[in-house]
C-alpha cells in the first residue's frame, strides 16, 4: 500500500506539492493526471523513497518496487539487453529473460543496439522492458506512453495491463483515455494537490 | 594511411631536430659542451651491452613505478572516501593542498630526513601522483549521473554492480587521463630525487656522477634514456588505455 498523509513538497523556497493526501490499496491501479510540470513525476519520486517529503508524511509497503522513468535513464554504455538485464541478476544466466521483455516490447532486434543508437521511443520501451522484467509488487510509471509510435500503443498498453494485475500500480499520465485504460482510480491535480476523480 | 603520413611527419620531424642538434655540435665542435648525436648513440649502445645498465635502469623503473602505483591507489581510494564523506573531505583538504604547493625539491629535502635514500624517490614521486589522482577521480565521481545513481537505487543494485555499472564507466576516463598526466610527472619528479639524493643503482646516480666527472656524454646517454623509458611508458599506458577503454566497464561497448 502507499498512503500520503498530508504529505507536502517544496523545492527551496518553492512550495509543489501541498497537502497530499491519497491512499493507494495492494493490488490497486491509480493513476495521477495534470498538466506537464505540475508535480506528478515528485509524487512518483515520493513514492519510489527517492524524495523525502517537507511535509507530512509517505508511507510505501511494497517488498520491490519497479519504476520506469519519464527519462529513460538508461545505462548509455550498455546495450538495451544489457540495460534490462543490469535489474535482473546481471549475469549471463538472466539475459535471455532480459531478450523476452525486450521482445515483449517489440524489440527483439534491437536488443543489442546501445541507448545512443535507439529512437526515443525505442528507449522508452526498454526503459519500460526494464521495470517490468524488474518484477516488483508496486510499478510506478512516468508517462509510460510518451514518445511511443502510435501503432505501438494497443500492444503496450495491453502488456502493461496484462503484467500490472495483481500489483499495485500508481502512473502518472495526461491522456484521460489512456489513465482510464490503465488504472481503476483517477487522481487529478488541483491546488499543488491530487484529488480523486469522480 | 593517415596514420602511414603521421608516422611519416613525426620521423622526420625528429630528423630535423638531430640534425639541428648535430650542426650545432659540429659548429662548437667541444664534446665537453656539447656531444652530437652519433656519440651520444654510440655511447648508449656500449652502456646498453653491459648487465649494470639495464640493473640500474630497472631499478630506477621499478622505485618510480611503485611510488606511482601507490600514489594511484591512495589517490583513487581517498577520492572515493571524500567524496562520500565531507568530514573526511575536509580533514584532508588542506593536507592535500600542502602537498600541492610544496616544491618538489623542498619535498626531497624533507623526506631525506625521514627515510633512506633508497626509498625516497618513491615516496617522493607517490606524493606527487596522489593529489593529481584525487583531484580527477574526485570530479570524475562528482560528475557521475544522478539520474543513473537514483536508477541504481531505485532497481536496489548491490554495491558492487552500482561501482562497475554506473560509476567505473564515468570515473574510468578520468582516472585514466590522470594515469597519464601522473606518469610523466612521476617519471620526472623520482629521477629528480635520484639526482639529488644518488642512491644506489639509480639513474640519477649516473646523471650526477656524469656531470660531476664532465662526462657530458655520458650525461645525454643517461637524459636519453630517461626520455626514451618516458616514452616507451607512455606509449604502453596509451595502448592499454584503448584496450580498456574497449571494455564495457570503462564505457567501452565491448564489441
Amino acid at each position: 500500500m502507499i498512503s500520503f498523509e498530508k504529505a507536502g513538497l517544496s523545492y527551496g523556497e518553492k512550495p509543489v506539492l501541498r497537502n497530499v493526501t491519497l491512499r493507494v490499496q495492494p493490488g490497486e491501479h491509480a493513476a495521477l493526471l495534470g498538466p506537464s510540470g505540475c508535480g506528478k513525476s515528485s509524487l512518483l519520486n515520493l513514492a519510489a523513497g527517492l524524495l523525502r517529503p517537507t511535509e507530512g508524511t509517505v508511507t510505501v509497503n511494497a517488498r520491490r518496487a519497479a519504476y520506469a522513468f519519464q527519462e529513460a535513464r538508461l545505462l548509455p554504455w550498455r546495450t538495451a539487453a544489457e540495460n534490462v538485464n543490469a535489474v535482473l541478476d546481471d549475469s549471463a544466466a538472466t539475459m535471455l529473460q532480459a531478450l523476452a521483455w525486450l521482445e515483449a516490447v517489440g524489440l527483439a532486434d534491437a536488443a543489442d543496439k546501445l541507448p545512443a543508437e535507439l529512437s526515443g521511443g525505442m528507449r522508452q520501451r526498454v526503459n519500460l522492458a526494464r521495470a517490468l522484467a524488474y518484477d516488483g509488487d508496486l510499478l510506478l510509471l512516468d508517462e509510460p506512453l510518451k514518445e511511443l509510435d502510435p501503432s505501438r500503443l494497443d500492444s503496450i498498453l495491453s502488456l502493461l495491463r496484462t503484467h500490472a494485475a495483481g500489483k499495485t500500480l500508481l502512473l502518472a499520465i495526461h491522456d484521460i483515455g489512456q489513465a482510464r485504460a490503465l488504472a481503476d482510480s483517477l487522481y487529478v491535480f488541483r491546488d499543488m494537490t491530487f484529488v480523486p476523480q469522480k | 594511411m593517415d596514420r602511414r603520413r603521421d608516422l611519416i611527419k613525426n620521423i622526420l620531424a625528429v630528423a630535423f631536430w638531430l640534425g639541428v642538434w648535430a650542426l650545432f655540435a659540429a659548429l662548437l665542435d667541444r664534446a665537453l659542451l656539447l656531444p652530437g648525436p652519433w656519440a651520444v648513440a654510440k655511447r648508449l649502445a656500449v652502456l646498453a651491452r653491459t648487465g649494470e645498465f639495464w640493473r640500474i635502469t630497472l631499478m630506477s623503473l621499478w622505485r618510480i613505478l611503485l611510488g606511482a602505483a601507490l600514489g594511484i591507489l591512495a589517490g583513487a581510494v581517498l577520492a572515493a572516501g571524500t567524496c562520500r564523506s565531507s568530514v573526511l573531505e575536509a580533514l584532508l583538504s588542506p593536507l592535500l593542498t600542502v602537498i600541492r604547493a610544496t616544491p618538489v625539491a623542498s619535498f626531497i629535502l624533507l623526506v631525506l630526513i625521514w627515510v633512506g635514500r633508497d626509498i625516497l624517490p618513491c615516496v617522493i614521486v607517490f606524493l606527487m601522483v596522489l593529489p593529481s589522482v584525487w583531484d580527477n577521480v574526485s570530479a570524475g565521481i562528482r560528475s557521475t549521473d544522478r539520474q543513473l545513481l537514483e536508477m541504481a537505487r531505485v532497481y536496489a543494485f548491490p554495491p558492487w554492480r552500482t561501482v562497475r555499472r554506473v560509476f567505473a564507466p564515468s570515473v574510468g576516463p578520468h582516472f585514466l587521463s590522470a594515469c597519464q598526466t601522473c606518469l610523466g610527472l612521476a617519471w620526472k619528479s623520482g629521477v629528480a630525487a635520484e639526482v639529488l639524493t644518488v642512491p644506489l643503482r639509480s639513474i640519477g646516480r649516473e646523471l650526477y656522477e656524469s656531470k660531476l666527472y664532465l662526462e657530458t656524454v655520458d650525461l645525454f646517454a643517461w637524459t636519453a634514456v630517461v626520455v626514451l623509458c618516458s616514452l616507451a611508458l607512455e606509449k604502453l599506458l596509451s595502448v592499454g588505455i584503448r584496450r580498456l577503454g574497449r571494455r564495457p566497464m570503462l564505457g567501452g561497448t565491448g564489441q
